[in-house]
Parts: structure tokens; C-alpha cells; sequence
């Protein structure tokens, strides 16, 4: 065990961690932040990504000690500063990009990091992007939508509802 | 247009906010003060007998609690069965006991055999390595025909053989039905395999058990798609704990699929655990942990037979199907390849005949149970698929041999030969608002653009029809369920009008709390702000059954209309006292009650403030007071329906499958919210077409999960599907439940996997490869490059 700090949304945070003891866990059991999810043990569903120094990282493929001193962001962080949503999350929410929602703080985390690289992508680019985040509920339409909508495309035309 | 909040408006989901800020409540978010964590270890072999378990060195470990094996479970009960399926000649299935833990045999890989609970996770998992158990490896049963073999290994000593039930449906038109394939002008036959899929909701199961001595109060919060029925389950059938003395709380859950209706050993355990140790025990499942031990679903062989006259009306259906049960039978396995199955196989047909045999099969893996579907997937992949290769053997257009055999619009309601009368529908209208959003007219022209880049284009269809809503409890007592199939409602009035409504069903992505409110909002016409929903825990709702079978609103939502339609009865009867006029001028609209043709009114929370601060009151006659509960027990199933069709490209140099286009058109009755009707169609192909390409839970023949991760088992990922087309604007109302509505959760995966199949075997037929007749799901590029090349 050794205390292990590091800025978190902002604020500094400390917590003892085993040397074993995975970026995933500490933010979920060490600091209690619950909003990162673990959804896999072989780092392919992606409901842990956070941003490590500006990077999307998969929580669950580094030990916690790895970012001892880092500034991480995660979805608790992802408000704005008012705490109302912001673009990316907004556009979740107006396109219905969610369903049961486990998966969602990791989409949120890649879209995000994506949109910072790449502030107009393609479907094709979105979808290829998302590859690493598994979402089983909504067939990754209107997620996929949602990012578009979020880097101010249009995105009425996308699908064909009824009326 | 509808009113943001009330019916039909696609009002976005206020469950969206706590989902997207990181501030869900899901049961690992859950840590109680004092907790210690349980790990269990699990057989790693198929069959084995337990010889010998030491646990003196793992007790002695850092950190641990207490070792469990079976020895501590020798006064609880087993997991029970909540379906007892009776056979061909009348004798109920054979019912193994379902141990906690493993008890003298492992019976699958991932049985647990011991379970270590220490103050930590990691020291409970290091203690796990320390149990030495000593197993003798039995040849396992894996193959479901061969473990029908009278030299077949048995997965329980006690039964005769591996035969759970052999059952027949409907037995009395056996004989009609062998006659008409006798003087059929054509019949057309295909085997197939359903394929074995894990339902892989993004959350992994996770069970914390609490226990409070000084109420005798046990507290178990679980990742449930139906807490009362585990409280239920567990309480009365396992652990002997009255329904008073346990409370079962499914907060946010992440996911269900089916896969979370089942009552788990886990669930079991932490409840006991919690009591014999006075510590909150925890057990959070692995991903790799939860392929081996969560229900899986389909694995179904069959052979299906259809007969056609000579103008190619269809005069009989027989079908052979072997299903899978698993190891032990899931809590409501035994219903699946049976009621949930047979019953569907008139599709969306006339067909006037039909035999369904099921034979269900004990063999050494996971126990298979419902998944999104649940038996009407089976059925309509086998009935599109037989549907349309029929058509090619006739040299038909397999689309116009759907519509000349489909129950037609004047039909309704529609007995069919296997038991179920479909109320509405309108089969032709959704098949051709199909071909409509398909653009089936252009598609010529994108099959020759294909061709110019040396691909195979081809388009599929697939109708089906399924039984939703479940269920009438009197019918399905029939039926060996043994359990009622009601939903409950109570709505709580508060004194300044706003309104807590406590639901028996449970949302794990539905959008529940924003669909039932714009209900209760409709009705009373007051903005849904005021309302709020509430599920999930059996201290504060009233006893309900759940949500699965896509039954929440059909069922569920009908109880919330009958509570509500009480709330506004005695609503009425308050605001006649204060208007000093009769009930029955009362009219309430906008959220104002008023006397027909007069300017008098008294507002929402005029009435309840009244209700509750009753000094001008009509107490001789009227409770205080405005809160309701109802239950609502449905009539009949809902029959949604829809025509699903699938654009592919196929690569012909690797087999690789491309779906370029899909759309939905789907009956599903009235809608409440359209958004999220949407949102449940795409997921739910999503699923389909994943079952159909990509996923396949793999066994090998000595029982091994070859498929238990993410990196063997194919989880449909963004990039490989298309954006769907989704239509239901071609709705006929349900006629027997208060809202019309038919329930759309699992038309998606029911749909989607025949139109697939149905699309590449079209690409590849267009392409002059018509002996390819069938080919197996997942349809991977392996496969579909041997069926090209006739390997």
C-alpha cells in the first residue's frame, strides 16, 4: 500500500492503492468515483475510458500507481461549470444516445477526445472511432448521431422516423 | 402535434441526466459500511465428481472471513424452476435440484464450487488460489443429440437420461398434420441452428447482501430486472426467509436482456452470507466470470418442414426442435423452447395446420434461459427462413409468397392452429411501407454499382409476429407457470399535487420514468414535471412481476391508467363537494375540474390540498386521502408485428458480409414516445444482426467456454452497422388494454436475424450460387466463403 495523489476534475485527490491495483478501481473504490464504469476484464468494452493528461485512456489498462501526479478527467468532470450539460452531453440527452446508461460515461469520455482531434468527423470516422466502446443497448445509431449533432452538423436527415 | 410530456410526444428522458454526469446508482456503486467481498471459485471442468474440498489453508489467509462450500448450504433450499412444461404424454418435466454451490458434481464450466468472503476483493481472490479441490473429470455431455444417446453421460445421476421433456403442440393435430404433408403438392425442408448467444448486458451482475439483527431484517440489492419475483424466489424457496423480514432493491441497473430475470445463486449467497457472518457481503461479477455463469440464450437445432398446395397457399407446418436447457434449469427455462416458441409458429400466416415437437436437453454447460426474444426469435427464424427458400424452390418472389399466405386485414381477430388469437394487425401495410423506406425500386441500380466493384448485392425480408404483454395469469397457470403475470401500480397524491408513482415493473434502459409519467400526465393533464416513477425496491412498491417480454407499458402501464383512473374517480367526487355540485357534471381537463357549462372550476392542487387538508370535506362519505393501487392482469397477449428488410453486400473473394442498408417497419399499436420506441427498434437489431454475423457462444466437445471474453465472443461494435430506417407509423391498437399499446422491446431481435440471412442467400443466388441454400449463423466470412466455394 502507498498513497498515491493525483488531480482529479480538478481537485487534488489521495488514496492508498496496492501497487496491483488498476487505475479503474482506485477512481471507482479509492476515490469513490462510481461515475467510471468496468464493464469487461480484457479492456475492449471501454465503459472506463477517462482522460489521462488530455488522453482517452481505458482505466482498466493502467495500474493506478502509473498515474500517480496525473491530471485525469472523468465523466463527473465532464459538466459544465454550472453544472448543467455540455455540448457532447446535451447531445446525448437530445438525440437519446443512452439507454441504460453503463456504457455511457466511457462514450461520452471517447466522443469527447475525438472531437477534440477531429472537431467535424465523418460517420464513418465516428464509427470507427467508437470501435473500442461496447454499447449494448442502442444499436450505436443515434450515439453515432449524437456525436455528429454535438461537432454542429446536421443530422435531421439520419434514419427516417415515422410522420 | 402532442404535448411535450403527454402521449405521443418524443420528450426527452429525464433519467439521461444522472446517467450522463457520472451520477447512476448502480448496485457496484453501492457500498455499504463494513461490507466484505465474496469470490467464488468455479468448476474448470465440464463434468466432474467432487472428491475432496480443503479450505483450511485459503481460512488461513490474510483478510478471510470464512471459506463456503456446499456442506454450509445443507438446510437451504435449491434455485427453483418458475415453469413446469408437461410432456407429449401428460407427465411433468424432470426437475433436477439446482444446489447454491455445487454439491458432490460440477455440471459446468464455472459451477461454483466454493466461495471465499475476506475484507477485500483482492484477498479473497488470492485465497480462492489456495483451496485445493480434487475432481475426477467425467466425460461430458455437450452435443444435445448425443447426450440423447442411451450411452450418453448423465449430467444428474438421479434422472434416467438427459431428457428434460419431450413436448408436442398442438399433440391432437399431429395426425392432420402428417396427412397434409402426405397430399402436399411441394414441401420444402431446412435444418438450421439457432446459435448459442450470451446476452452480455454492459453491466455485470453484482449482488450486496445486508443483515440488520435487531429487525431481523435482510436487505439484498441486485442487478434485477424484476425484484420481486427474487424476493419471492429466494425468500420463500431457498433461504426461508418471509417476505416481511426481505427487502430486494434493484437500483439503476445497467442492462438486462432477459438475462437479468433469473434468480442466481450470487444473489443467494451474499443474502445468507450477510446473516452467518453480521457483515454486508459484496460480490461484484468479472466479465469473464459472467459468460460462464449468467443464463445464456437460443441454441436451438431444428428441422422445419412446410407444405404448399399447388397455388402455393401453405397447408401445414412440422417442426423438430432439440433446445438446450443447460446444466440446471434457469428460473424460467422450461417456458422458452415451449409457450414462448410453439405458440409463434403461425407467423404472420393462414397456415391452417401445425405440429411443433420440442425435445429439451440437459448437457454440461450454462444453464439457457429467456434472451431478448426469448423463443419468438426461434420461431420466426426458422418460419422466414423455411418462408423464403420455399419461395426459391417454386421459383416465386419469396416477398409475394409472404403476402398471398399473410392473415389478411378482415381477418382480425385471428384464431390460430396453435392456440393464440391475434387481436389486430395489418401484415400487407407493414410489408409495404417496408418496400417503401427500402427503396426496393432502386434497388437494380445499386445492385449494379455493386457488381462494378466486384461485390454481391442482395436484399432480404423477413415479417414476423410476437407474443408481448405476458400474460393472462389463468392462462399461463395453465400452462405450468407458477407464477401470476399481473403488473401493479400505486400513485401517491401528495397534498400540493405532485405525484409518486410506485411501479412493479423496472427499467434497466427503457426510459421508464419519462414514458409512464407522460401517461399519468395525459390523463390528469398536469405537466409531468410533477410526476415522478418509481421501481426497483420491494420496500416502497407495490408486488409486481418485472419487466421483460416487453410487457411494461402493455401491462405495467395499464395498471399505472386503472390507479390513476381511481385517483381521478375520487378526484372527482372532492372537487363535486367543493364546487357544491354533482359528480357527474365534473369534468376534468388541463389539470382543472369544472362544471359542465358553467365558469365554476377548482384546480389540481385545489383538490388534492383538499384531499389531505380536509376541513371542507365530505367526510361522512369519502376517505381523506388521495392515493390508489391497482393491479392489472391482461386479457390476452399483444401481437406486435412488422416487416424487417436487409440490404447486404457480400465480398465474394472473402465472404465477408456487408449490411449497407436495414429498415424496420413495425406495428406497435399506440406509442407513448416515439424516441424511445425508436431507440428500443435500433437496439434491438443491433442484437439481431449480431446474432446473425458476428456472435457465437462456442463450446468444445469436452465442455470448454471457447468463447468467454470479449475477445473471442463478437460483440456487434459502431462500425459494423448502418444507420437504420424505422418506421411505425402503420399501427393498429391493441383492443384490450386501456392505452392500445403492444410493447416494442424485442421486435428488433426477433425481426432482424431471418431478413439477414434471408439478404446474402438472395446476394448469392443473384449471383448464379443458388446451390447455396442455408448457411448457419454467425455468418462469418468463413462461412460464407465455404458456401460460395461448396465446401
Amino acid at each position: 500500500m502507498a498513497k498515491l495523489t493525483m488531480t482529479v476534475n480538478g481537485r487534488t485527490l489521495s488514496a492508498d492503492a496496492e501497487g496491483r491495483t488498476l487505475l479503474s478501481d482506485f477512481l471507482r473504490g479509492g476515490l469513490g468515483l462510481t461515475g467510471t464504469h468496468v464493464g469487461c476484464d480484457t479492456s475492449q468494452c471501454g465503459a472506463c475510458v477517462v482522460h489521462v493528461d488530455g488522453q482517452a485512456v481505458k482505466s482498466c489498462s493502467m495500474l493506478a500507481h502509473e498515474a500517480a501526479g496525473s491530471t485525469i478527467t472523468t465523466i463527473e468532470g465532464m459538466a459544465n461549470a454550472d453544472g448543467s450539460l455540455s455540448t457532447l452531453q446535451q447531445a446525448f440527452q437530445d438525440h437519446h444516445g443512452l439507454q441504460c446508461g453503463f456504457c455511457t460515461p466511457g462514450m461520452v469520455m471517447s466522443a469527447a477526445a475525438l472531437l477534440a482531434e477531429n472537431p467535424k468527423p465523418t460517420e464513418a470516422e465516428v464509427r470507427h472511432h467508437l470501435e473500442g466502446n461496447i454499447c449494448r443497448c442502442t444499436g450505436y445509431h443515434n450515439i453515432v448521431k449524437a456525436v455528429l449533432a454535438a461537432s454542429g452538423q446536421d443530422v435531421s436527415g439520419v434514419g427516417i422516423a415515422a410522420e | 402535434m402532442p404535448k411535450d410530456g403527454g402521449i405521443g410526444a418524443s420528450t426527452k428522458r429525464r433519467e439521461d441526466l444522472r446517467f450522463l454526469t457520472g451520477n447512476g446508482r448502480y448496485t457496484d456503486d453501492i457500498n455499504l459500511r463494513g461490507q466484505a467481498f465474496a469470490h467464488f471459485l468455479r468448476s474448470d471442468v465440464a463434468h466432474g465428481r467432487i472428491n475432496r474440498i480443503d479450505t483450511a489453508a485459503a481460512a488461513a489467509m490474510p483478510g478471510v472471513l470464512r471459506v463456503f462450500t456446499a456442506a454450509d448450504f445443507a438446510a437451504v433450499g435449491g434455485l427453483p424452476c418458475g415453469w413446469c412444461v408437461t410432456d407429449k404424454h401428460g407427465q411433468p418435466m424432470r426437475e433436477p435440484k439446482h444446489p447454491v454451490l455445487a454439491d458432490g458434481k460440477v455440471r459446468h464450466v464455472g459451477d461454483p464450487i466454493a466461495v471465499v468472503v475476506a475484507e477485500t476483493y483482492a484477498q479473497a481472490r488470492d485465497a480462492a488460489e489456495a483451496i485445493v479441490v480434487d475432481i475426477t473429470e467425467l466425460p461430458a455431455a455437450i452435443n444435445m443429440k448425443a447426450a440423447l444417446a442411451p450411452d450418453a453421460p448423465l449430467v444428474h445421476d438421479d434422472l434416467p437420461s438427459n431428457l428434460c421433456y419431450d413436448w408436442g403442440f398442438v399433440e391432437d393435430n399431429k395426425a392432420a398434420v402428417d396427412e397434409a404433408f402426405r397430399t402436399a403438392a411441394h414441401v420444402t425442408t431446412l435444418e438450421l441452428v439457432n446459435n448459442r448467444l450470451v446476452a452480455n448486458p454492459m453491466e455485470p451482475r453484482v449482488a450486496v447482501g445486508d443483515y440488520d439483527p435487531w429487525n431481523d431484517q435482510h436487505t439484498l440489492y441486485t442487478t434485477s430486472q424484476n425484484p420481486h419475483v427474487i424476493r419471492l424466489l429466494m425468500g420463500a424457496f431457498v433461504l426461508g426467509i418471509p417476505e416481511h423480514k426481505l427487502r430486494v432493491v434493484a437500483p439503476d441497473v445497467g442492462g438486462g436482456f432477459g438475462t437479468k430475470i433469473f434468480h442466481y445463486a450470487e444473489e443467494a449467497f451474499c443474502t445468507f452470507a450477510a446473516k452467518q457472518l453480521k457483515r454486508p457481503v459484496k460480490w461484484t461479477c468479472s466479465r469473464s466470470e459472467a459468460f460462464m455463469t449468467d443464463a445464456h440464450g437460443r441454441d436451438h437445432v431444428t428441422k422445419i418442414e412446410l407444405a404448399l398446395d399447388k397455388d402455393n397457399n401453405f397447408t401445414a407446418i412440422r417442426t423438430e426442435t432439440y433446445a438446450n436447457m443447460g446444466a440446471y434449469l434457469s428460473t424460467f427455462a422450461p417456458s422458452v423452447p415451449t409457450w414462448l416458441h410453439g405458440t409463434l409458429m403461425a407467423g404472420n400466416y393462414r397456415t391452417p395446420l401445425i405440429y411443433v415437437n420440442v425435445k429439451a436437453v440437459f448437457t454440461n454447460t450454462v444453464p439457457v434461459d429467456a434472451y431478448r426474444g426469448a423463443g419468438r426469435p426461434e420461431a420466426t427464424f426458422q418460419l422466414e427462413r423455411v418462408v423464403d427458400k420455399a419461395a426459391r424452390e417454386l421459383g416465386v418472389d419469396p416477398i409475394e409468397l409472404r403476402r398471398q399466405n399473410f392473415i389478411k386485414p378482415d381477418q382480425f381477430p385471428y384464431q390460430t392452429p396453435v392456440a393464440v388469437v391475434y387481436d389486430t394487425g395489418n401484415y400487407h401495410a407493414t410489408l409495404d411501407k417496408l418496400l417503401e423506406i427500402s427503396d426496393i425500386a432502386g434497388f437494380e441500380a445499386r445492385r449494379a454499382d455493386s457488381a462494378r466493384r466486384g461485390k454481391l448485392r442482395g436484399f432480404g425480408v423477413a415479417h414476423y409476429i410476437e407474443a408481448c404483454g405476458i400474460a393472462p395469469s389463468n392462462l399461463v397457470g395453465q400452462l405450468g407457470a407458477r407464477a401470476g403475470l399481473y403488473e401493479s401500480a400505486t400513485v401517491r397524491v401528495n397534498a400540493t399535487g405532485s405525484i409518486s408513482v410506485y411501479t412493479g415493473s423496472h427499467a434497466h434502459g427503457q426510459g421508464h420514468e419519462t414514458s409512464f409519467a407522460q401517461v399519468v400526465a395525459e390523463m390528469i393533464g398536469i405537466d409531468a414535471k410533477q410526476i415522478d416513477i418509481v421501481h426497483g425496491d420491494t420496500a416502497n412498491t407495490p408486488m409486481g412481476m418485472g419487466t421483460y417480454g416487453s410487457r411494461s407499458l402493455a401491462v405495467g402501464g395499464s395498471a399505472i391508467v386503472k390507479a390513476t383512473n381511481k385517483i381521478i374517480n375520487k378526484a372527482k367526487k372532492i372537487a363535486a363537494h367543493l364546487l357544491e355540485a354533482s359528480e357527474d357534471d365534473i369534468e376534468l381537463k388541463d389539470g382543472k375540474f369544472s362544471v359542465a357549462g358553467t365558469d365554476k372550476s377548482v384546480d389540481w392542487a385545489g383538490v388534492t390540498l383538499a384531499a389531505y387538508v380536509p376541513h371542507n370535506y365530505p367526510l361522512e362519505n369519502l376517505e381523506p386521502g388521495l392515493e390508489e393501487t391497482a393491479f392489472y392482469d391482461p386479457s390476452n397477449f399483444t401481437y406486435p408485428s412488422g416487416g424487417y428488410g436487409c440490404e447486404v453486400e457480400v465480398d465474394p473473394e472473402t465472404g465477408k458480409v456487408e449490411i449497407v442498408a436495414f429498415s424496420a417497419a413495425d406495428d406497435f399499436g399506440n406509442i407513448v414516445n416515439p424516441m424511445i420506441v425508436e431507440g428500443q427498434v435500433q437496439g434491438g437489431l443491433a442484437q439481431g444482426i449480431g446474432q446473425a454475423l458476428l456472435e457465437s457462444c462456442v463450446y468444445d466437445d469436452n465442455g470448454q467456454l471457447l468463447s468467454g471474453s470479449y475477445m473471442d465472443y463478437a460483440m456487434p461494435r459502431a462500425d459494423d452497422l448502418p444507420m437504420f430506417k424505422v418506421d411505425h407509423s402503420c399501427n393498429t391498437p391493441c383492443t384490450h388494454n386501456p392505452l392500445g399499446v403492444k410493447g416494442c422491446g424485442e421486435a428488433g431481435a426477433i425481426g432482424s436475424p431471418p431478413a439477414v440471412v434471408n439478404a446474402v442467400i438472395d446476394a448469392l443466388h443473384r449471383a448464379g450460387h443458388t446451390h447455396v441454400t442455408h448457411i448457419d449463423m454467425p455468418l462469418t466470412p468463413a462461412r460464407v466463403w465455404a458456401a460460395i466455394n461448396g465446401n
